[in-house]
C-alpha cells in the first residue's frame, strides 16, 4: 500500500459522483486529508446526461459534456462509469420503500447504488465508501431517519461515509480508525446551498453542474406519466432500455389503449427513429414532407388508418385533402396507403400521454 | 500495432463510454481501438475519458451522422 508523507499507509476511497457540486466536494474533502479517492457512476438508463441532448438536432450546437466525467478531470481522480441498467430495474418496478412525487424510487436507488459501489470496492481492494449527501437535502433519501437505511440495507455499514455531514452522523470506520480525521469533515444540513458554495470557493471550484435532483428522469413529471401510461397499456410493470429511451424521444399519442405513435418532432429525431423501424412498425408520409412515426403496440387495418391520418396531420399537407402515407413493417416491406388528415380538433387532449 | 474496432453506433451517452471502457480492458496496452459512434455526445466525452485514464486520442473523424475515434490504449489501467 503506498505510503503517504507521515508514513501512514495510504487509504483508499470510492466515491459514487453524479457530476453534481456535491459529490465533486465530498472528494476534494477527502482528497485534501491524503485519500486516495476513484470515482464510480452508475448508468440505470433514467440519467438525463446525454440522451435527448444528443438526438435533437437544435441542440447539437449546444456544448455538451457528461458532468460525472468533467468532475473526474477537475478533481484528478479516475470515474468507473458501470451500466447497472438491467439490475436496476428491480428498484424501479418493486421499490420497496415505494416512490416519491413522481416514480422516483429514491431510497431504493440511493441504498442500490451504495451496494453496488460496496461490491466495487471489494472488488478492487478499495478502504471505504464516500458519498456527497447532505442531511435534509432531499426529501427521501437524504434524511437524517433514512441515511442509516441506506448504510444497513446496502451493507455497507459504517464503511459509508459522508464527509459534508458526517459530524452530525455517527462515527464511521474511516474516522474510528483514523483513516480520516473527523474534525475536518462537516456538517452541512438541509437545503441551503451557500456553505457548498462557499467551500467550493475555498477549494478554487469555478464552475460546477447545478442538478439539484435533476439527474433523473423518474423525478420528472411528464416523463413519469409516460412511464406510467406504458406500463398501463402493457398490463404489467416491465420495460426494457428501448422503450425507456423512446420516452425521451418524440411526441407520443395513445389513440386506442392497445397502440400508441411516437412522432418525431425535429430532424434529429427523425434520424434517432429512423434506426428503429426494423422494432417497430412505422408510418412515414409520402406525398408531403413529415416527420417519421413508429407504432408501440398491435395496431389493425382501421388502426393503421387512424394512425396515418394522425401523422398526416403533422406532416406539412395537414390541410391537404388526402395525404399519402406509407406504412412500414419491421421486416422491411411497405405499402402506401391515402388518407385524409385529421384536424386539430378531432384530436382530443387525452391522446397526448 | 494492431488495431481493433468498436462499434457503438446507434448508443447514446454515456453508453458508448462504458463500452469503450469495457472493450479498453481487453486491449494491450500501445495498441489502438477505432470506436464507431452516432451520438456526437462523444465528442466530448470519449477524450475526457483518455485524458482521465491515461488514454491517448489520435483522431476524430466526422462525416454526416458518424464519428470514429481512434485511441492509443495506455499503460495505467
Amino acid at each position: 500500500m503506498p505510503k503517504t508523507s507521515s508514513d501512514k499507509p495510504q487509504r483508499k476511497a470510492v466515491a459514487l459522483v453524479s457530476g453534481g457540486l456535491d459529490s465533486m466536494l465530498a472528494v476534494r474533502v477527502l482528497q485534501e486529508q491524503g485519500v486516495h479517492v476513484e470515482g464510480i457512476n452508475f448508468f440505470t438508463g433514467f440519467c438525463v446526461e446525454g440522451h435527448t441532448h444528443a438526438i435533437r438536432k437544435k441542440d447539437r450546437d449546444k456544448p455538451k459534456r457528461n458532468n460525472a466525467l468533467w468532475c473526474a478531470e477537475q478533481l484528478g481522480i479516475k470515474l468507473h462509469i458501470i451500466d447497472v441498467s438491467e439490475d436496476y430495474k428491480g428498484v424501479v418496478l418493486n421499490p420497496k420503500h415505494g416512490y416519491g412525487a413522481n416514480l422516483n424510487p429514491c431510497l431504493d436507488c440511493k441504498g442500490f447504488m451504495v451496494h453496488e459501489a460496496l461490491e466495487w470496492m471489494k472488488k478492487h481492494d478499495f478502504d471505504f465508501l464516500i458519498t456527497g449527501e447532505v442531511i435534509g437535502q432531499r426529501p427521501m433519501s437524504q434524511r437524517k431517519d433514512t441515511m442509516p437505511v441506506i448504510s444497513k440495507e446496502s451493507g455497507a455499514g459504517d464503511l459509508l461515509l459522508r464527509p459534508l455531514c458526517a459530524k452530525l452522523l455517527p462515527e464511521t470506520k474511516p474516522e474510528r480508525e483514523g483513516w480520516v480525521d473527523r474534525e475536518q469533515l462537516l456538517d452541512f444540513s438541509g437545503r441551503n446551498r451557500k456553505p457548498q458554495m462557499a467551500l467550493a470557493e475555498k477549494f478554487g471550484f469555478k464552475e460546477y453542474a447545478q442538478p439539484a435532483g435533476g439527474c433523473c428522469f423518474l423525478t420528472d413529471a411528464n416523463y413519469s406519466s409516460k412511464l406510467a401510461d406504458l406500463w398501463k397499456a402493457r398490463g404489467e410493470k416491465t420495460y426494457e432500455i428501448d422503450d425507456i429511451v423512446m420516452l425521451k424521444v418524440g411526441r407520443h399519442l395513445r389513440p386506442r389503449p392497445h397502440f400508441k405513435l411516437i412522432i418525431a418532432r425535429e430532424e434529429g429525431e427523425t434520424n434517432f427513429l429512423r434506426g428503429y423501424r426494423r422494432n417497430y412498425l412505422s408510418l412515414n408520409t409520402i406525398s408531403h414532407s413529415g416527420p417519421i412515426s413508429l407504432i408501440d403496440g398491435e395496431a389493425d387495418e382501421d388502426d393503421l388508418e387512424l394512425a396515418a391520418r394522425l401523422v398526416a396531420r403533422f406532416s406539412s399537407g395537414r390541410t391537404s385533402e388526402l395525404v399519402t402515407v406509407e406504412v412500414r413493417q419491421k421486416n422491411g416491406e411497405s405499402k402506401n396507403i391515402e388518407v385524409k388528415p385529421l384536424t386539430a380538433e378531432d384530436i382530443p387532449q387525452e391522446w397526448y400521454v | 500495432m494492431s488495431e481493433t474496432t468498436l462499434d457503438a453506433r446507434n448508443l447514446l451517452c454515456p453508453l458508448p463510454v462504458i463500452r469503450t471502457q469495457d472493450r479498453v480492458e481487453k486491449v494491450e496496452p500501445g495498441e489502438c481501438l477505432l470506436i464507431q459512434c452516432t451520438d456526437h455526445g462523444v465528442i466530448n466525452d470519449i477524450p475526457a475519458w483518455c485524458r482521465i485514464n491515461g488514454h491517448e486520442v489520435l483522431s476524430i473523424d466526422e462525416q454526416d451522422y458518424e464519428i470514429v475515434i481512434k485511441i492509443r490504449v495506455g499503460k495505467t489501467r
